[in-house]
């Protein structure tokens, strides 16, 4: 049903559609009007068979979570920027466990300084904890992925977080169709764990492993994500199927086929990207934006179908790795390593500073004439960089 | 596109009165985003939030630079704010006011003074002046027709304050809708 | 043949079996059809009183429950010597999650359970002094105050064990750990505040909040039934001797762990809902010296010479908790 509603609430209901068993949260902004839609929804009894847990903090929600969906039930927990630190530990419990936990991340900048509006660092701090990472581009594509994420998740036995831009995507109030709840029934079917807490069949979970299974471990746990690049297009058309729109779940590409410069970036700025090439390819200029929807496991061969045919590669990062640079370009130069392309990296929106249209007209003008260097800060301030350097660009 | 800017102070429900104005052309089957320009904001302090209506799906992400309208409900912001930043002539201001006149409005723009406070205080009871500035923006922009924010307005209220708003409303879009017709004959 | 003169102290028997008791005041142990919650073949050391005390209180919440038991683990001496994978100690559901996150944890799996509407499975969360009363303190304290339908269970062997006896937050003072040295002019642990779980959990006024030693094997199997037929967050605090970090005799451990109580270093008693509600009463009142000195973490106290200040500032705490908790007893 289509209706006009904040992208927050839009969440909320499409995960009670999912029928969640146990929801524990802690609120931080951007993410609490997330939280206090679904705590309305269980205490109002629009949301059955659910128990919904207020913690004492992030590593408590993540840590009960576990605890719950060991347990047999479904669980769900959401979390921005400081409290996705604060359960680091448990998130990697919860990947080397297998628990099929889906968890909403409002993408938000860590501190110091604290900042809390939207850029990509807490996730993408986060891409080597083994959890399966889905990147919303609108709310719509935000709906879509929290059911599409707890399918992906039992059926994997792993962990899955939708990312989606905090206050960006959370507050913005736009149409949504949320799904019919016998829509989503008809795609998730009732949690059957790969192991479960049973007085029944008693089992042991969370050994200490040693030197001698350890690798074999972690390494089965990384073809389980590696599975999901062929699991994530299946289920994604057949949600598709049921409601009637989505993409493959990997990347999207749009107006790439005969693109010299393609801009390659992964949540809300995608919007405003499309737009900027359609005026672009207005005036002719060849260019074309691919996004990235799953950023764990990364999409390599996908990536490099898309960008084949393309002269240079732009990618718009949301976060940076400091003394380094790019995130997302790491991965992007790894999967492309070999092929003749030029690649850009431009770090843009650290912090929540807009990413506008004006902006972004200049860096593709710039790259197209390959007058971009290959790092560089949209709309860096550099008068204030000088004067704090003493002179230093 | 129609973009429009909303200024206020943190609880005059300014970001209510954008999410109500997207439902209200939503409600005319036309494609509407709304959002606040998120700061830490307490009672008091300067807020914007910014409405887009299209006829097809809006993909945009960043604020509104060039606002078609500019809706302000606290005139003491001028003073503070550039709240007409980006604001072509021939836009559109609503200006939250009991004067008739208010210097400070760039030149070329289409103005309209609106006592907004005095009627949510007359049919309300709280100076809250977002529902009768949304009333007089269907009025002076016909964006979005009356009917289409008096039933917003329901969708999110109850009872007796859903009343009160709407009240408050339409007095405000009776208000500009005389203004408009003043013009005209002038 | 020789007579032997058998003393009784009436049915509180320190033997774990008695073939002259009545069969239902056997102990959980004494029975064939005890549940061995924790198998042998674990690799506990020689003596210790955690795995013995594991065993005690598992098996008797087996026995109160049925069986219809979920376990979870805090990282500590108890889950590294039961779990080194591909074996397993445990015959119960046995989760470990992080050092940290027990309670938690524990938390989880009761929600799920009452989600799934299998609230007779009952739910025990359990870990090291460290894993409770440090790092796992914000756990355990959200778990009281949501008062969450978990027994936790602290087994308090007063310091971090599993990595090499590093002092805690529940080690005593004077004691020595591998970050308290028995150097310079004051030796061993500081006299700090101290951090009284069963007081603070006393603090919730949750349901049921009990201290016991790995000693009174039939005082902690009454306990553990107690809790078992409540409802809510409840709180068990056991001391459990540790003969490698205390310096103990490996066949010390349960004579250890009575002279703690004897001495009213640590006090044994019930409480309910934030009142103390029974005490057990010192039979016979020891001074604190008869429990420092079968510990080498107490040798500084008598080596080179005798701390007589040290040991009147614990005998001052125990006869502070002999005064506080009415624990009676002449000495």
């Amino acid at each position: 049903m289509l209706s006009q509603i904040e992208g927050s609430r839009a969440v909320a209901e499409a995960v009670a559609r999912c029928r969640p068993q146990v929801i524990c949260a802690y609120p931080i902004s951007p993410q609490t009007h997330i939280v206090e839609a679904l705590s309305a929804l269980v205490k109002s009894g629009r949301l059955t068979g659910c128990e919904y847990v207020n913690v004492e903090s992030e590593f408590a929600a993540m840590s009960v979570a576990i605890g719950a969906s060991a347990a047999g039930a479904r669980a769900y927990t959401a979390t921005a920027s400081q409290g996705l630190l604060y359960m680091v530990e448990a998130l990697y419990n919860a990947a080397g466990l297998g628990l099929p936990i889906v968890m909403t991340v409002a993408n938000r900048a860590i501190g110091a300084p604290i900042n809390i509006w939207n850029d990509h660092s807490d996730t993408m701090s986060q891409r080597d904890s083994g959890w399966i990472q889905l990147y919303a581009e609108s709310n719509q594509d935000a709906v879509d992925l929290h059911v599409l994420a707890f399918r992906l998740a039992e059926e994997l036995s792993t962990p899955v977080m939708v990312c989606m831009d905090g206050f960006v995507l959370t507050h913005a109030v736009e149409p949504v169709d949320l799904p019919d709840p016998s829509q989503v029934d008809a795609f998730l079917p009732a949690l059957r764990p790969r192991q479960v807490l049973d007085p029944a069949e008693p089992v042991s979970i969370g050994a200490m492993v040693g030197p001698e299974a350890f690798t074999e471990v972690r390494y089965l746990a990384h073809l389980t994500q590696l599975r999901a690049l062929d699991r994530i297009p299946v289920l994604a058309r057949e949600l598709r199927d049921v409601l009637g729109r989505g993409g493959t779940g990997l990347v999207d590409p749009y107006r790439c086929e005969d693109a010299e410069t393609v801009v390659v970036a992964l949540g809300s700025v995608l919007g405003t990207l499309k737009d900027t090439v359609d005026e672009l390819r207005a005036e002719g200029v060849a260019v074309g934006v691919l996004g990235v929807t799953t950023f764990r496991p990364f999409p390599a061969d996908a990536l490099r179908e898309a960008l084949r045919r393309a002269r240079r590669v732009v990618v718009l990062e949301r976060a940076f790795a400091v003394g380094v640079g790019g995130v997302v370009s790491a991965d992007i130069a790894a999967a492309m390593a070999g092929t003749p392309q030029r690649h850009y990296t431009v770090v843009a929106g650290l912090g929540g500073r807009p990413v506008t249209r004006d902006s972004l007209h200049s860096m593709i003008a710039d790259a197209a004439a390959d007058q971009l260097a290959p790092l560089t800060f949209l709309d860096l301030d550099h008068d204030l960089v000088r004067q704090a350097t003493g002179g230093q660009p | 596109m129609y973009e429009i800017r909303l200024h206020g102070r943190g609880g005059q429900g300014v970001v209510t009165a954008s999410e109500l104005l997207s439902v209200a052309a939503f409600n005319e089957g036309r494609y509407a985003q709304a959002f606040p320009s998120f700061g830490s904001e307490r009672t008091g302090a300067p807020v914007a939030a910014f409405c887009r209506i299209d006829d097809r799906r809006i993909r945009l992400r960043e604020p509104v630079r060039r606002p078609d309208a500019v809706i302000v409900q606290d005139a003491t912001l001028l003073r503070h704010v550039d709240v007409f930043a980006g604001l072509a002539p021939g836009g559109l201001v609503l200006l939250n006011t009991g004067l008739d006149t208010f210097d400070g409005i760039p030149p070329g723009v289409r103005t309209h003074l609106v006592p907004a406070t005095q009627l949510a205080l007359e049919h309300i009871g709280r100076p809250v002046p977002n529902a009768p500035l949304l009333g007089a923006f269907a009025a002076a922009s016909g964006q979005v027709a009356l009917e289409s924010v008096v039933r917003a307005i329901r969708q999110r209220f109850t009872g007796r304050m859903a009343e009160a708003n709407v009240a408050a409303a339409r007095h405000a879009h009776a208000l500009v809708s005389a203004q408009q017709r003043e013009r005209a004959d002038a | 043949m020789t007579v032997q003169r058998v003393k009784f102290y009436q049915t509180g028997s320190f033997a774990v079996g008695n073939r002259l008791l009545d069969p239902a005041q056997r102990s959980t142990q004494a029975r064939m059809d005890r549940a061995n919650s924790i198998t042998s073949g674990h690799r506990a050391c020689q003596g210790c009183g955690e795995a013995l005390a594991a065993r005690y209180v598992l098996d008797a919440a087996s026995r109160a429950t049925g069986g219809q038991l979920v376990v979870v683990n805090a990282t500590g001496c108890l889950e590294v010597f039961s779990t080194p994978y591909p074996e397993s100690a445990w015959r119960v559901p046995w989760l470990h999650s992080l050092f940290g996150n027990a309670p938690a944890v524990a938390s989880g799996v009761a929600a799920a359970l009452r989600a799934r509407g299998r609230t007779e499975i009952r739910v025990i969360g359990q870990g090291g002094d460290g894993g409770t009363v440090d790092i796992g303190f914000g756990a355990l304290s959200g778990m009281f105050e949501r008062n969450d339908d978990v027994l936790y269970v602290c087994y308090d062997n007063q310091a971090y064990m599993n990595t090499g006896v590093q002092r805690s937050g529940a080690t005593p003072p004077a004691a020595r750990t591998a970050t308290t040295p028995a150097v310079g002019p004051q030796p061993g642990n500081t006299f700090g505040q101290g951090k009284s779980a069963p007081l603070v959990a006393m603090a919730h006024e949750i349901p049921y909040v009990a201290t016991a030693t790995v000693a009174g094997l039939r005082d902690l199997e009454a306990k553990v039934f107690r809790a078992m037929q409540l409802r809510g967050a409840r709180y068990l605090h056991v001391l459990v001797p540790c003969p490698l970090g205390w310096g103990s005799g490996t066949g010390e451990t349960i004579r250890l762990g009575r002279l703690a109580v004897e001495t009213g270093l640590f006090p044994v008693f019930e409480a309910e809902r934030g009142e103390v509600v029974a005490v057990t009463p010192i039979r016979r009142r020891l001074p604190v010296e008869e429990y420092l000195r079968p510990q080498r973490r107490y040798a500084h106290l008598f080596e080179p010479a005798v701390r007589s200040d040290v040991i009147e500032r614990l005998q001052a705490m125990a006869d502070r908790n002999v005064r506080r908790f009415h624990l009676g007893g002449k000495r």
